[in-house]
């Protein structure tokens, strides 16, 4: 069957009970009721804390069958997730569904458990390294890994489609009656924002801390009414993996380039003005990019009213410098941003619900004017892939793509027209994450396309001294370069399923030949 | 053209192919080409037909073309060939 | 108008990776070197790969080629290789006679016969990199009409004349004041030499605002970072866009009423302000702050 955006789908997908399809990314009206998590009791003088991890999950009652979240804020730097796999691996437990809201490449060591039937089941917004490849080989899981965005998994367990029985929380700072942070302790992450869901909705939550303090800590950002266990850790993380020193701007001159396009882009699109909000992504051009419109915002005095972040360190200096009233914080990358949310009180945290389920009364990425974003590939029809390599291996994550291209005004994807010989802009992407009409322009170092449903913002553009160009032109310049590229075979198998944030299938991944 | 010396351009950095061109070994003729390449998928074919003919045309038979490639454009790997049957050539004399 | 030859960037013959991106960082001019940052064993891989990028990529600013000196064994070899792919420049390092730019001249005219190209269609600059080619500036300069621009190498330059670079460029400024003339004295441009620390910007920034007003034309840079801050040197002020804009219309005016005397507020307009106005516009409209190309 074919969905709203093109893509061929089974009616029947292994481990799914209903297969809805994609049908535009306004189209769902969703009704009936948000879940709750069921009632435990903490009676008064009775202990939270526990010795062990092992004793966490007797605790807890985890029995095979069931599923687990965890939340990714400790990036490369996570020691939480693999030290309670592994403990569920020793107590017999298998069939595992994981849920965590990302996976990195540190967890990598959950592989062996993955081929013994300890985990069956995956649901998460990505996967890197031997993960992904494990992933996209289709072995071991029982069903297909279920990608999620980060406002799509918020709203999965919002609406009981993903039912935690215990979360495992990684708490940089806890007290001894659960109260948790993100901003103290040697393992501080920053912003607790994927978390808090977990946390609030899960049948029982377990906290593991290397920072337990006399309680009551403040500030809050997980509640002790959510915690039920405590337990504390040597470490529950690796500083260097989890925060890395300020984000530089980069001096890649091809990432300059695109960076001052994509800030002229901003600048002539008709959104720059007084108040106006952005998001700006992680990735290297995307950063640059922070630099030039921090230089035009001073220079034609435009004060923003929020940024939305993944935060970085260009963000906290604009925040510094008054550019930004407020920062709206789900996550951060470095260490400046970990301090400014500590430190600053117009730096604020949020929930990944708040962030972007689309399906609450109104997440702040509907309020978002100008959101940049990153690519591994895009179509002609302004379709963005970022989970799978040009082999069609999963590689990459998720994210917020696709629930900031669909809240944002203006959606400007940024990446290189040529990656070595592979150009990035192709009849159809391998795999969609993003679908093309919440996708308004697309930057490279050689041309600038925009999405003909945005006609008022190509009109805008035509004042910008930048290389305006139809889709089909900036292909043909990859295409004159590189030759057109033979697709990826693929077998029938389906390893993966994308799921969009309204919980409809917008794509499939099949295992390639 | 047979020859019997190697003829080697090209280096290891991306964007670039590093091609070696070596008599080909024991009784085989023709020209064999083995290709390394990220993008192997997408252009093996293409890379290793251009390879054949370019080769080919330089008026060499018997060889055998090893061809390291990391994500060379059409125009970098006909450069490096050629330079490659030029230096093999030279190797003769 | 004048073809602006503000930023010439240099890019090593022998990088592919560099070549194919050399077209996206707004160089009026790009030179593909085959001379000094090639190894000797690899020029011929270099001369390869530089024809067929130029055969084959399209850039959308002027492609120079810097050669070996035709007295070393290369040069010959590079103008062989890489004339049949017709760049638009053949730049000649270390030029110290008339003669060698007139043997190239020909080299290139039997070429553009050969492959038919139009006459005259390929033209030439010159580095002037020792004391002796400076005392030749001029006759270098208007060697052959395929001259569009003179250049100075300062590296070679400096260590010829026994000294080094300073932050203050005086040690240059006798020899970029002689290029300067003898370029204009033969109507052709002015190219500042290269400044070879990309990381210190307040240095080019002021070493390029220097040169501009001595009355260079352009710099050679080495890094796309360059660019940028380079034109915003070269780029007018909106106030002299717009009396420049005055100047060439009280001009067009006054040509299409065929009068003798033109006069702009008062001011009279002569051939000198008139040059001087479309300079202004021809560098506005490359900046994209007027639409043109009239």
């Amino acid at each position: 069957m074919l969905n709203k955006a093109g893509r061929d789908i089974p009616s029947v997908i292994p481990g799914f009970k209903e297969v809805k399809l994609y049908n535009g990314p306004f189209a769902a009206n969703p009704t009936g009721r948000v879940v709750g998590p069921k009632i435990t009791v903490n009676k008064p003088r009775s202990e939270k804390i526990l010795k062990s991890i092992d004793q966490a999950i007797e605790a807890t009652g985890l029995k095979s069958g069931m599923t687990i979240s965890f939340h990714h804020h400790f990036r490369n730097g996570d020691y939480v997730l693999n030290m309670v796999v592994e403990a569920i691996a020793r107590k017999g437990i298998r069939d595992i569904t994981l849920a965590a809201s990302s996976l990195t490449s540190t967890h990598d060591a959950i592989i062996p458990y993955i081929e013994q039937g300890v985990i069956t089941a995956i649901e998460t917004s990505g996967g890197r390294g031997k993960l992904g490849e494990l992933f996209t080989s289709g072995k071991f899981l029982k069903k297909p890994v279920l990608i999620r965005s980060h406002g799509g998994r918020a709203r999965a367990i919002e609406a009981g489609e993903v039912v935690i029985d215990v979360a495992f929380i990684g708490a940089p700072a806890c007290d001894t009656y659960g109260n948790i942070n993100g901003i103290e302790g040697k393992s501080a992450c920053g912003s607790m924002g994927y978390a808090m869901c977990d946390a609030a909705y899960a049948d029982q939550v377990v906290a593991i801390t290397d920072h337990l303090v006399p309680h009551p800590l403040y500030p809050i950002s997980i509640p002790q009414t959510n915690v039920d266990f405590i337990v504390e850790v040597e470490a529950i993380g690796d500083p260097k993996g989890i925060a890395s020193g300020a984000l530089r701007i980069s001096k890649d001159p091809k990432e300059l380039i695109i960076a001052e396009y994509a800030s002229s882009v901003i600048e002539y699109s008709g959104y720059f003005k007084n108040d106006y909000s952005l998001q700006l992504g992680s990735g290297g051009a995307s950063l640059a990019a922070a630099q030039f419109i921090k230089e035009k915002m001073i220079a034609q005095g435009i004060v923003g009213s929020f940024g939305v972040g993944g935060i970085t360190a260009p963000f906290v200096e604009m925040l510094d410098q008054g550019l930004f009233k407020t920062l709206f914080d789900v996550q951060d990358f470095d260490i400046p941003s970990i301090d400014s949310l500590r430190n600053n009180p117009n730096h604020l945290e949020m929930s990944a619900s708040y962030y972007a389920n689309p399906h609450n009364r109104g997440p702040i990425v509907n309020k978002l004017d100008v959101v940049i974003l990153s690519a591994t590939e895009v179509d002609v029809d302004f379709n963005v892939n970022v989970i799978t390599n040009s082999n069609g291996v999963i590689m990459g994550a998720s994210g917020g793509h696709c629930d900031t291209a669909a809240g944002a005004g203006l959606s400007i994807v940024v990446a290189p027209l040529l990656r070595g010989r592979l150009p990035m802009v192709l009849d159809k992407v391998h795999t969609i994450v993003t679908p093309g009409e919440t996708v308004d322009v697309i930057v490279t170092e050689r041309g600038v396309a925009v999405n003909p449903n945005r006609k008022d913002v190509f009109e805008n553009l035509k004042q910008a001294n930048i290389p305006l160009m139809s889709i089909e032109e900036l292909q043909q310049i990859a295409y004159d370069l590189t030759g057109k590229p033979e697709s990826i075979p693929v077998t029938d198998e389906i390893v993966g399923v994308v799921e969009y944030r309204d919980g409809t299938i917008l794509d499939v991944i099949r295992k390639p030949v | 053209m047979a020859i019997v010396g190697t003829g080697q351009a090209g280096t290891l950095e991306s964007s670039d192919i590093m091609v070696t061109i070596s008599p080909a070994e024991g009784a085989k003729t023709g020209i064999v080409v083995d290709l390394q390449s990220p993008v192997v998928k997408q252009y093996g074919r293409h890379i290793e037909n251009l390879i054949v003919s370019l080769v080919s045309e330089q008026g060499l038979t018997d060889v055998k073309v090893f061809a390291n490639d990391r994500g060379a454009l059409d125009c970098t790997i006909k450069a490096r060939v050629l330079t490659a049957v030029a230096r093999c050539k030279k190797d003769r004399i | 108008m004048e073809k602006l030859r503000r930023a010439m960037m240099f890019v090593p013959g022998n990088n592919p990776g560099m070549l194919q991106n050399a077209g996206i960082y707004k160089a009026d001019t790009v030179i593909f070197d085959v001379e000094d940052s090639v190894l000797v064993s690899e020029k011929d891989a270099a001369r390869q790969l530089v024809h067929n990028a130029i055969k084959y990529i399209k850039y959308p600013c002027e492609v120079a080629v810097r050669i070996n000196h035709i007295t070393t064994p290369y040069g010959r070899d590079d103008l062989a290789a890489i004339l049949p792919a017709k760049p638009d420049l053949i730049r000649l390092p270390k030029a110290e006679t008339a003669e060698e730019i007139r043997e190239i001249d020909e080299i290139i005219s039997e070429a553009e016969m050969k492959n038919g190209f139009s006459q005259g269609s390929i033209k030439m600059m010159a580095a002037i990199e020792t004391a002796k080619g400076l005392m030749k500036a001029y006759d270098i300069a208007s060697a052959s009409p395929r001259m569009v621009a003179l250049a100075i190498g300062a590296e070679d330059f400096l260590a010829d004349l026994k000294t080094t670079r300073s932050s203050h460029g005086n040690e240059l400024f006798a020899a970029r004041s002689q290029i300067l003339l003898a370029a204009r004295a033969a109507e052709i441009q002015a190219i500042d030499t290269v400044f070879s620390n990309v990381n210190d910007e307040d240095g080019f920034i002021a070493e390029t605002t220097r040169i501009k007003e001595l009355g260079f034309d352009g710099k050679s840079v080495i890094n796309p970072r360059q660019i940028k801050l380079l034109y915003k040197i070269f780029t007018p002020t909106e106030k002299e866009i717009d009396l420049a804009e005055r100047v060439l219309a009280a001009y067009e005016e006054a040509k299409a009423k065929n009068s003798g005397v033109i006069a702009l507020n008062g001011k009279m307009i002569d051939v000198p302000v008139v040059t001087r106005a479309e300079r202004v516009i021809s560098y506005a409209i490359a900046l994209g702050l007027r639409k043109g190309g009239q």
